[in-house]
């Protein structure tokens, strides 16, 4: 059972992850800011450039 | 004990793997089941991942657990960042998981499903996940990078250039390729031009709500997104058998051409975050969700697969390209063997987030698995179609003919019976008004995968929903792709730019901004058009043409690889990538050989403009004489610069071999991580 709550909790980081969940958690976390509209807002302007610039594969 | 019961066990996956791949490439005559390339894929990646991948790991690259990687040394909270293996595991995979895949091991299914799935396993065990690995630990060992500057560092300026515009080449030949792919499934489809341009709403929907609503909910909102596009399905059935809404739209190929590029270049110059970055999480839902869907389905259902082994069309006479199986389905099968767009991405976002070098093996070389995993799905998918099916959909009017009566009975004359009723009932099936001449892999792909699905999941009355599902699934994803692959061009395009005048630079002036998308947009546009008016249906000389990109930037990658084992002092080893690498080469210039000079016109593009030459003159010949010789010479110019990085690669051997140059490599010093004694 634990092995099995282990590996859905990675599943999930690991969705967080890939949603930029966990790259928003870390921006209020390094701004020391509470989620909000405005903090959403500013999050994906800095993290705009950089996401556009990854490639995708064909 | 354990050592005993690890090589019965190893052994018996062997005996197992061996027995799946001798069944499917000597079993003749009848259909086999799906399950025995299932276990031959599986068997083949278990015993690569186990014993190759670990023979790379521990003999040539020496991965050191105590090294810190530049996610510890550098962490900074954004790029660089200590991340658990197997979210990075995760991330890996969903960024080098495209329609690559899927598309390409469905074309190559014209030659039968042995040549394809032979290469697929082949290929992913021996190079593509050999050349992910080791350019994810040589770009970790840099400080996480990219694979141009590698290029620039261990081989040259050659080497830097050439990998730079190979890959804008790639860029640009891949979206037009992927717009072309989205044309042809979509034209004259009211219910999936319907269902994916409501993709545009749902999308907005999900900027508003993330921004306004729930901000950075990105799961949540996905989910919601993904009941919205299940509804849309629903709703593109009501539009195709409504009047007025099916005449609105049911679009032309030229006109669905128009509007990709104008959407291509909105997405390029508009500051969308409301429309784009919803889109993209909506599209890699879909995707994940997908591929772990058809998966299971393939092992649940397990269907029969109907092509033979081998079909007549390995003598070069396909209809969906024209060709032998030596070069071409090397080509044609890019991504599920090796493919050199997954070493930017091993050389991009992924080693910043390495925890510890020894997790490069299973990142690199397992993510590499998985996606060749997808291929044999897509092998399976196209492959349980009737053979006459298959090919009265992928092939091109202009090979078959224009009318159902006369593709049927060109079908047919090859071995492959279908009949015009036939075709006529499963288009309506699937909620289509035809299903010949969709040519792309792509509506090939949706009738297999929807076929498989209608074995149990709702059944044959279904099986129209499972179809706009899977066109849905695709056309998603590919769009996602034209709107990234364009922005990621016109940033590698504004960076060169910015060296000549600083402000073409910056990413924010918006004269640079409209020039470069217009610049990147028109480019790829202009293959698309070419496509959508090619009297072949454009997949023809367009995708070898993306192939050969394609395997020319792998070929590039392979020799910043041997480069580095060579300074490495490991040349005995080398053969590692040095075989993969002589492989390429081997595929790539033949087939660039033949595409340029072959003497078939079907094949050859310089053959072709002559015949165009020669035969009736008609308002469109000038055009396609032109374009023929563009893509001649777009390939000739891509197989120099590649032959020049060979050049300058071996050289550089010959160099440290003979003890004339210092064999230095430019790796960042070693420090010891922290992490080991953080955990003891």
């Amino acid at each position: 059972m634990s092995r099995f709550v282990k590996a859905a909790g990675i599943l999930l980081a690991a969705l967080r992850e890939i949603f930029d969940e966990a790259a928003y958690a870390r921006y209020l976390s390094r701004t020391q800011t509470a989620s909000s509209p405005r903090a959403y807002a500013a999050f994906r302007e800095e993290f705009e450039e950089a996401k556009t610039r990854r490639p995708k594969c064909c | 004990m354990n050592k005993t019961a690890s090589i019965f066990g190893w052994t018996l996956v062997a005996l197992l793997g061996a027995a799946a791949v001798g069944v499917i490439a000597v079993h003749r005559g009848e259909p086999i089941n799906a399950l025995w390339l299932v276990a031959a894929a599986t068997c083949c990646y278990a015993l690569g991942y186990r014993f190759y991948s670990r023979f790379i790991a521990v003999k040539i690259l020496a991965l050191d657990a105590l090294r810190a990687t530049p996610a510890e040394r550098l962490e900074n909270g954004r790029d660089f960042l200590v991340t658990n293996k197997w979210v990075v595991f995760g991330h890996h995979f969903a960024a080098i998981a495209g329609p690559g895949p899927l598309v390409g091991p469905v074309l190559a299914a014209q030659f039968g499903y042995l040549p394809g799935t032979m290469w697929v396993l082949a290929g992913a065990v021996f190079a593509g996940c050999v050349q992910d690995f080791v350019i994810l630990l040589f770009s970790v060992r840099r400080d996480g990078k990219s694979l141009t500057e590698m290029a620039k560092e261990e081989i040259g300026r050659v080497g830097g250039f050439v990998a730079y515009t190979a890959v804008i080449a790639i860029l640009v030949i891949l979206l037009g390729v992927a717009a072309l792919i989205v044309v042809n499934a979509l034209k004259d489809s009211p219910w999936g031009t319907f269902t994916i341009a409501m993709t545009i709403p749902i999308a907005l929907l999900m900027g508003l709500y993330l921004r306004r609503i729930r901000p950075g909910k990105v799961l949540e909102v996905s989910i919601l997104g993904f009941i919205l596009v299940l509804f849309a399905i629903f709703g593109g059935q009501w539009a195709s058998q409504n009047p007025t809404m099916a005449n609105v739209f049911t679009l032309r190929a030229p006109t669905l051409a128009i509007l990709i590029i104008v959407y291509g270049f909105a997405a390029s110059a508009l500051p969308v975050w409301l429309l784009l970055a919803p889109r993209d999480y909506l599209s890699t839902f879909v995707k994940l969700g997908t591929i772990a869907l058809l998966g299971i389905g393939i092992v649940a259902l397990h269907p029969t697969l109907h092509m033979p082994a081998l079909t007549r069309f390995v003598d070069g006479n396909g209809p969906v390209f024209a060709g032998k199986i030596f070069p071409f389905a090397f080509i044609t099968i890019a991504c599920g063997a090796i493919s050199g767009f997954h070493a930017l991405i091993s050389s991009g976002t992924t080693p910043k987030l390495i925890a510890r070098e020894t997790e490069t093996r299973m990142v690199g070389y397992g993510a590499m698995m998985c996606e060749s995993a997808v291929a044999v799905m897509a092998i399976i998918a196209a492959c349980v179609l009737q053979p006459g099916v298959y090919f009265a959909i992928n092939s091109p009017a202009g090979v078959v003919g224009q009318t159902a009566a006369t593709a049927t009975a060109t079908i047919s004359s090859w071995g492959f019976p279908v009949t015009a009723s036939d075709m006529q009932a499963l288009a309506h099936a699937v909620g289509e008004q035809t299903l010949f001449n969709r040519t792309g892999g792509a509506p090939a792909f949706a009738v297999g995968m929807a076929h498989i699905f209608s074995q149990s999941l709702g059944g044959a009355t279904v099986m129209a929903l499972w179809y706009h599902f899977a066109v849905m699934f695709e056309a998603l994803f590919i769009l996602t792709i034209l709107d990234a692959g364009t922005r990621v061009a016109r940033f590698m395009i504004q960076d060169a730019l910015g060296h000549i005048y600083k402000p073409l630079g910056r990413t924010s002036w918006y004269p640079s901004i409209l020039a470069t998308s217009a610049l990147i947009v028109g480019a790829w546009g202009y293959f698309l058009w070419q496509g959508v008016k090619d009297p072949l249906g454009g997949i023809n000389s367009l995708w070898p043409l993306f192939g050969i990109a394609n395997q020319l930037l792998a070929t590039v990658a392979l020799c910043v690889a041997t480069t580095i084992i060579v300074k490495m002092h490991r040349t005995r080893y080398a053969a590692v990538t040095l075989v993969p690498l002589a492989w390429l080469v081997a595929v790539t210039f033949t087939a660039s050989w033949h595409k340029i000079l072959d003497p078939n016109p079907r094949v050859g593009f310089l053959a072709q403009a002559r015949a165009l030459a020669a035969g009736p003159a008609t308002s469109a010949t000038a055009r396609l004489i032109f374009n023929n010789r563009l893509d001649a010479a777009v390939t000739a110019v891509l197989v120099v610069m590649v032959a020049l990085v060979l050049i300058e690669s071996v050289r550089q051997w010959m160099g440290v071999l003979s003890g004339r140059e210092y064999a230095r490599v430019k790796e960042s010093p070693f420090v010891q991580t922290r992490l080991a004694e953080e955990r003891g």
